[in-house]
């Protein structure tokens, strides 16, 4: 009981904050607690079977297949895989994280795993049919160009600042997960 | 319509797992829901955080913001703006929209879309528990540094 309280003591301490705002701004306070519903229920429609994913993929892919097709020698293969994983998803950035460490504690290579954030981040495939609607075809499409050589940049630039005690400890932090 | 097919596919799949080994699929139940408990407390945290911060940058404050604002002030609000709000997409694109037809022009509105998309302040925590605080805080800053670029192409083609 005490620990799940310390768990959730920054939620709960958010939670008075906005209740005091409710209490003194009333206006604000309200739309504030109908936004952080509307999140809610948003999550809920789109977390479970995102979880669920999560976990066949961890119980059903063994660690060889993973390493293959998503290690550190997987070349293009990992590459286009981890684009392909991103892009077809659905559901906000954060959901992306466990579903991240999976793919790390399954010994995909971490540039591969950040080019998956990054792409789960800005190509996702509903996402940009949206985008085009709202924007235009030319406005998504340049983005989209723009976006593909960026986001693999950013992951192995990240990769590459980071080092090898640094990446073992993400491993060993993906593996403490889930146990 | 996407969610709907993600939950077939899922469905599916689950099926097909249960038919081959019970045991697995218990397991893969478990663990599903186990790492989503792990992060439910910073899952709440972000939400209660979006609410406050939404509620005081509505949509109209945030035209107001970036809608009159050009050049490079009006893209570096749009993308501190853009950094530290978290908006679904489909919020979000009728927004930028909104702000161009307001006046705002291409590359404050790329910016903003762009940081929107590829930075989260809110959800640099939960980022850190997965990759350590050093490779949060570099991917971040990386794509914060790109969606300038990625602004400036837009600006450059699309005007």
């Amino acid at each position: 009981m005490i620990e799940q309280v310390r768990r959730y003591r920054f939620f709960l301490i958010l939670l008075l904050i906005n209740l005091a705002i409710l209490y003194l701004h009333p206006e604000i306070g309200w739309q504030s607690l109908r936004i952080t519903g509307d999140t809610l229920l948003e999550m809920l429609a789109v977390l479970p079977p995102i979880f669920l994913l999560l976990g066949l993929l961890d119980v059903w892919v063994d660690r060889e297949a993973m390493m293959k097709l998503m290690g550190e020698n997987s070349g293009w293969l990992g590459i286009s895989l981890a684009f392909l994983l991103g892009s077809a998803a659905a559901g906000p950035l954060y959901a992306a994280f466990p579903i991240a460490g999976v793919l790390i504690r399954k010994g995909a290579k971490l540039a591969n795993v950040l080019i998956f954030i990054g792409a789960w981040s800005t190509t996702k495939i509903p996402m940009l049919l949206f985008e085009a609607s709202a924007m235009g075809w030319k406005f998504m499409v340049v983005r989209f160009a723009v976006d593909i050589p960026g986001i693999a940049l950013i992951a192995y630039a990240t990769e590459k600042v980071l080092s090898q005690r640094e990446r073992q400890d993400i491993c060993e932090q993906a593996k403490s997960e889930l146990q | 319509m996407f969610t709907v097919s993600l939950y077939v596919i899922t469905g599916i799949l689950l099926l097909i797992s249960f038919s081959r080994d019970r045991s697995k699929t218990k397991t893969a139940m478990l663990k599903a829901w186990r790492s989503f408990e792990g992060i439910l407390p910073q899952l709440l945290s972000i939400f209660i955080i979006i609410g406050l911060m939404l509620a005081v940058l509505s949509p109209a404050a945030i035209t107001s913001l970036i809608g009159t604002e050009s050049g490079w002030l009006g893209m570096l609000i749009a993308s501190v703006i853009g950094s530290i709000t978290l908006i679904p997409g489909f919020v979000a694109f009728p927004l930028a929209a909104a702000l161009l037809s307001a006046g705002a022009g291409f590359k404050q509105i790329a910016v903003f879309v762009s940081t929107l998309m590829m930075v989260g302040v809110i959800t640099l925590p939960l980022e850190i528990k997965y990759f350590g605080w050093k490779a949060a805080a570099v991917r971040n800053l990386l794509a914060y540094g790109f969606s300038f670029v990625v602004a400036i192409v837009i600006g450059w083609i699309l005007t």
